[in-house]
């Protein structure tokens, strides 16, 4: 049995002062994906079934390169955070902060990951 | 991992079904969660037939005649039987509402009733809500000040007071807490919609002067930023107020802050 009062309990560790920041940069990556994703459908899809040198010849020109590179970075960062909120809400403890430390390695790998590909096209 | 199954021990087994009043011929079907903590047995629903011609229309009017014509020992909050105080929220027909301004008419097949979701049950509807309270208690609801207190009232203009509709009416039943996954998973941390919607009914009231110090204890990942604007608190209140927009209004403010 403990004695601690109710208030105790329900004020906790107290307020993080964080959050913010968090809420804000999610709000600047859905507006970003907002406007690059129809910029990445109408560049990248007519590439889509076209042959191997016609591709790499079209992500060696600047602006479909950039919208690419544009496009993975906002969308694994915008990925991160979103999985982040998803793994707070439904695990606890130390599972949840090994499982956000896996999914930041995993964001930040696939960023890298797909910004060296199209960097290695174009340049 | 978040408890998607019920404990064994809380599994809900088929209860009793009382015996149908005499001689009556307009009778509704009423099943009831029941849980003892005295006996050691698994919670139930029990059955109960009431007689609609000799009761009122209201779900509250239907427990009320059960505990005094049928089950004596079925255990439920009410007071004010007019949707003032709060007391008789429970989950009726799926919805968080209050017993007392909630039809019968407004169910159309038998009439289910449980407390209220994800929180302890103290006795059959009763659910503890001490915690929910706590949590009321440490947004500081009650007017901060610094400035010397006037020789008179607090001065407000009418449209600041204006500002207060929509979040004063708030009677603290809970029913939107319990209604919100986010309360569920996390109701230790998180604050819930009624707790937050009282908090901002103080952030903007223009007679308080802590409204920094009421957003830096709100900023918190798991305080404020647990809702997801779900918005089933505004679906299910019983009193028509929405504290997911309250919610948002504070998030703008913490925004507003920084950028």
């Amino acid at each position: 049995m403990d004695y601690m009062t109710d208030l105790k309990r329900a004020v906790g560790m107290g307020s993080a002062r964080e959050g913010t920041k968090r809420h804000w940069s999610m709000t600047k990556s859905s507006v970003a994906l907002l406007i690059l994703t129809p910029f990445f459908v109408f560049t990248f899809g007519p590439m889509t079934g076209e042959p191997h040198d016609a591709v790499l010849a079209y992500f060696q020109r600047p602006f479909p390169a950039i919208i690419a590179a544009l496009m993975v970075v906002t969308t694994f960062m915008h990925f991160k955070t979103g999985v982040q909120m998803l793994i707070e809400d439904y695990m606890h403890g130390l599972a949840r902060e090994i499982t956000i430390i896996l999914l930041t390695c995993l964001s930040y790998g696939a960023a890298a990951t797909g910004v060296f590909a199209i960097a290695k096209i174009a340049l | 991992m978040v408890q998607l199954t019920l404990p064994k021990n809380s599994t809900i087994r088929t209860g009793k079904t009382w015996p149908k009043p005499e001689g009556a011929t307009n009778l509704r079907k009423v099943q009831v969660y029941r849980w003892n903590p005295d006996d050691g047995q698994n919670p139930s629903v029990d059955t109960y037939h009431v007689d609609m011609d000799t009761c009122g229309p209201m779900v509250l009017d239907a427990l009320i005649k059960i505990k005094n014509e049928i089950d004596p020992t079925l255990t439920f909050r009410r007071s004010c039987r007019e949707g003032i105080c709060g007391s008789c929220a429970m989950n009726i027909d799926g919805i968080n509402t209050l017993a007392c301004i909630y039809g019968m008419d407004e169910v159309k097949a038998d009439i289910k009733i449980y407390p209220l979701p994800h929180m302890p049950v103290i006795k059959d509807l009763i659910p503890d809500l001490t915690h929910f309270y706590a949590q009321h208690a440490s947004i500081m609801p009650w007017l901060e000040t610094k400035t010397n207190r006037p020789q008179k009232e607090w001065r407000q203009s009418i449209d600041d007071r204006e500002k207060l509709d929509g979040l004063y009416e708030c009677v603290m039943c809970a029913c939107c807490s319990t209604s919100c996954p986010s309360y569920w998973w996390n109701g230790d941390r998180y604050l819930g919609p009624a707790a937050l919607l009282h908090a901002y009914r103080w952030i903007i009231d223009s007679r308080d002067e802590a409204t920094g110090e009421r957003l830096d204890e709100l900023e918190d990942p798991f305080k404020l930023y647990r809702c997801h604007t779900i918005m089933n608190c505004a679906k299910t209140c019983p009193k028509g107020l929405n504290p997911a927009k309250a919610i948002a209004e504070i998030k703008k403010m913490m925004v507003e802050r920084v950028v």
